[in-house]
């Protein structure tokens, strides 16, 4: 009965979806409050109802309920708890419901926050986001059901696939939607935007706080992502460039630039078409990537099950949705006035060089991530290009992006100091001469690419500091000076520093895998393996008895020299219901550095294959991801993004460029 | 028209060429699972496996100057079960010198697993490490590999055969290798 209840919840959901796009479109069109005002409490109810039959999805596979044919085929009664309801979004059909959800919580905060913005955009936004929930609703009532029972119910269900039980990947998902999905917020401000025909520097102000959000939520998905990829798959290798991970990492490179352009139209009131540009694009790239990921098109490890059915829908979802947002542009960006002219060294220089930059890096993992689709329709051999490809294009691109990080930011409005900024730099570049040759020393002149990479990042992290330093006047004023400035400092600049700073950080870590050592065996009972200066001691193994599975535990100790430096214990985990066996690694860290090992096949004769690897800096690739992602909640709390002040500048229209920071 | 307002069409026609490979990628028959075998006209990889149900070991100098298929296989596996009516047939009807590897497989479930479905090889070899299997670079039991009269690899086939395949490739390719 309850499923029954969801299943109505969600029609109801696309009914008043339909209603939103109805009520909130003509509204703007006519200018009518109350046809506005009602379009926005749809907006609500729509979250309300989805949000219903979200909880009765989580229900069903809380109580195990078997009679429901996705319960029964993605969980089982044997399962921990948190897996249980984690595998609502392990799937096709429950991680659609999440993804409409999610599309309906931005729908709703946008409703919420709506007083703060011009009624009629405000109208146009809930319109235009009403318009793709209304897609992909009528999309999981048709193709992708989850409410569907089984008549007779199942005894048992069939298991999540081992592989996706674990904390890591529990949360990714939700963090990674949060990403994807809240692209579709500044999408459809630019969706408006052509539709009233113009961009402002209060457009994106109010466009900014959003893409920061889903910004947020992308990067710390992506560094969840990757952290499990790390732990779990047993090769200690964190990024594959998997179609489903490029699928991850384009919106993020979009939104990156998005993220920038939108400052350079707030401030300057300059590059708005591409910016409007860049915001559609963003969300087309998610939109591509949940088509990537359901459609079957690409071979990936993370591809959901095939329907070529539910391909062609979400095609025809993208044609309307992309395809209608860049006809649009076509129709309406010349429309859009070009505002103040800037030299090519300044801070808008700067900012169009990151534009440029990341948008050909999202241009070069496409393509790389479609070429096997692109070769094959040309009558070309099948294959699919790997890290090679991507190594030898997108480092390259990335660099000087990297390098320019650091200056951009001294760098001022309409026309910047070059000279000046460099040598405001010049602790940088000691930090950079000092970091090389500290690698160099310990790693006893280890590979000249990762040296020049940790220099490359003590470059972008102490031009970051410096920068800071530079703007609170850090021994150049009084010490009240500094502590004054530094407490008035905008949260936005925090922000920037930080999130710089952060990506500092997951470029050494990046750069530091080049020093690892690794050291692949077969080990008996008491054998000591040499690892990268340590010893790894075979202590023991035995039988241990999981939830759903049962395990060989290895039991190693760590040991430096003679002094016990850590336990580790991986396992070899066999889930008997799938007849699969997943690896759960050991990893001992101490934030510098990781020790990894990994449990392989038993030869029968007593020894096992151990994979063993000593990681320097590798924590500080995840490290970095959150700093960023903590960067962007801070700037998030800057005070211009309240409520009040954009009210309060919203009566009065756009400001004259340059005035909004302090 | 102007050049400058051509421009701003450039997204949407670069976005329906895509759209029009994506909509190419949808259509029946293109499977991504295809994958061709980078060992095609090279030498097979040597192995030296020992035999099931003899003491006589699999290698693959055993092959040399005849046309043989190979047969990955496993007793867990559950296509290799589809598989086995076709594999029998073959065998029975002695069109092609078939030879199976019992990937990562316990003997004795081996042995129950062919006295089950019957046995349509020559000589099984046993790989219980996956070794082999690595060598020839197997995706996933079952697999078959052709391989000719020099011992090279000339075909590959990953998942079951049926007996589509056997007449729309392996027929075709007993021609072609029984002609050169």
């Amino acid at each position: 009965m309850i499923i029954e209840l969801g299943h109505f919840a969600l029609i109801l959901a696309l009914a008043v979806a339909m209603l939103q796009a109805g009520l909130s479109l003509t509204g703007a069109a006519r200018s009518d409050p109350n046809l506005m005002a009602a379009g926005r409490l749809a907006a609500l109810a729509q979250f309300a109802l989805i949000a219903l039959a979200f909880a009765t999805l989580i229900h069903a596979y809380f109580v195990s309920d078997f009679s429901v044919a996705n319960v029964a085929e993605n969980s089982s009664t044997t399962k921990p708890l948190l897996y249980k309801l984690t595998s609502v979004w392990g799937n096709h059909e429950g991680s659609m419901v999440l993804w409409v959800l999610i599309l309906a919580l931005y729908g709703a905060a946008v409703a919420w926050f709506g007083d703060a913005m011009p009624p009629r955009l405000c109208a146009r936004v809930l319109g235009v986001k009403a318009l793709i929930a209304i897609g992909f609703l009528v999309f999981i009532l048709l193709t992708s059901n989850p409410f569907l029972r089984l008549s007779p119910a199942a005894e048992n269900g069939m298991g999540l696939n081992p592989i996706l039980q674990d904390p890591g990947l529990a949360f990714h998902p939700p963090f990674l939607y949060l990403g994807y999905v809240g692209n579709s917020v500044a999408f459809a401000f630019a969706v408006a935007a052509l539709i009233e025909g113009r961009v402002d520097a209060a457009w994106a102000r109010w466009v900014r706080p959003w893409t920061l959000a889903s910004w947020c939520c992308l990067t710390l998905g992506i560094a969840m992502g990757s952290w499990w990829a790390y732990y779990t798959l047993g090769w200690g290798g964190w990024w594959f460039w998997d179609p489903v991970e490029n699928a991850s990492l384009m919106p993020w490179l979009a939104g990156t630039a998005l993220l920038h352009s939108a400052i350079v139209v707030e401030r300057r009131d300059t590059l708005k078409s591409w910016t409007v540009l860049l915001a559609i694009l963003t969300f087309s790239l998610s939109l591509v990537g949940t088509f990537l990921v359901r459609s079957g098109v690409l071979t990936s490890v993370h591809a959901f099950a095939l329907d070529p059915r539910r391909g062609v829908f979400i095609l025809v979802l993208l044609f309307i949705a992309i395809g209608g947002s860049l006809a649009l542009y076509a129709w309406r960006a010349p429309a859009l006035e070009p505002g103040g002219i800037f030299a090519p060294v300044s801070r808008e220089g700067a900012l169009l060089l990151n534009n440029l930059i990341l948008a050909s890096c999202c241009a070069t993992v496409f393509i790389g991530t479609l070429y096997p689709l692109f070769l094959d329709a040309v009558g070309g051999p099948k294959l699919s290009v790997g890290y090679p490809f991507f190594d030898r294009t997108f480092v390259p691109l990335m660099i000087p992006l990297l390098i320019a990080i650091g200056i951009g930011p001294l760098l001022a409005w309409k026309r910047g100091d070059l000279l000046g900024a460099l040598q405001r730099l010049w602790a940088a570049f000691a930090a950079v001469i000092v970091a090389m040759l500290i690698a160099l020393y310990l790693s006893h002149g280890g590979p000249v690419l990762s040296v020049l990479g940790i220099g490359l990042a003590a470059w972008m992290g102490a031009a970051a500091l410096v920068e800071f330093a530079d703007r609170v006047r850090l021994f150049r004023a009084p010490w009240a000076e500094v502590a004054r400035r530094a407490l008035t400092q905008p949260r936005a600049s925090y922000g920037m520093t930080l999130a710089h700073f952060g990506l500092a950080v997951t470029v050494a870590g990046i750069a530091a895998s080049g020093f690892q050592q690794q050291s692949i065996a077969l080990v008996h009972l008491g054998d000591a393996l040499p690892v990268a200066g340590y010893t790894l001691r075979f202590d023991g193994i035995g039988k241990h008895e999981g939830v759903n599975y049962t395990a060989d535990r290895a039991e190693f100790t760590l040991l430096s020299g003679s002094r016990v430096v850590g336990q580790l214990a991986p396992e070899r985990r066999f889930f008997p219901l799938q007849q699969q066996t997943v690896s759960k690694t050991a990893i001992h860290t101490n934030f510098f550095a990781d020790f990894y090992l990994a449990l392989g096949d038993p030869d029968g004769k007593g020894g096992w294959a151990v994979r063993a690897y000593w990681k320097p800096l590798v924590p500080f690739i995840w490290i970095g991801g959150v700093i960023m992602a903590f960067g962007g909640a801070v700037s998030l709390s800057d005070r211009r993004w309240r409520v009040g002040i954009a009210a309060r500048r919203a009566v009065k229209g756009a400001l004259p460029a340059g005035r909004s920071r302090a | 028209m102007t050049w400058r307002r051509a421009l701003y069409f450039l997204p949407l026609v670069a976005f329906l060429a895509l759209a029009a490979y994506f909509l190419r990628g949808l259509a029946p028959g293109y499977d991504p699972q295809v994958l061709p075998s980078v060992l095609i006209d090279k030498p097979a990889p040597t192995f030296d496996l020992a035999g099931l149900k003899s003491a006589t070991p699999l290698t693959n100098r055993d092959f040399a100057g005849e046309i043989v298929f190979v047969n990955f296989f496993a007793s867990w596996c559950a296509p290799c079960r589809g598989e086995s009516p076709v594999l029998m047939d073959l065998s029975r009807r002695n069109v092609i010198q078939l030879y199976g590897i019992d990937y990562k497989d316990k003997p004795e479930d081996a042995i129950k697993f062919l006295q089950e479905f019957g046995d349509p090889y020559r000589r099984i070899g046993v790989d219980e490490s996956g070794r082999t299997a690595i060598n020839f670079g197997v995706y996933g039991v079952p697999e078959t590999y052709a391989i000719d009269r020099a011992g090279r690899i000339r075909w590959r086939h990953v998942g079951p055969l049926t007996t589509q395949v056997v007449q729309t490739e392996i027929m075709p390719l007993l021609k072609r290798l029984g002609a050169s």
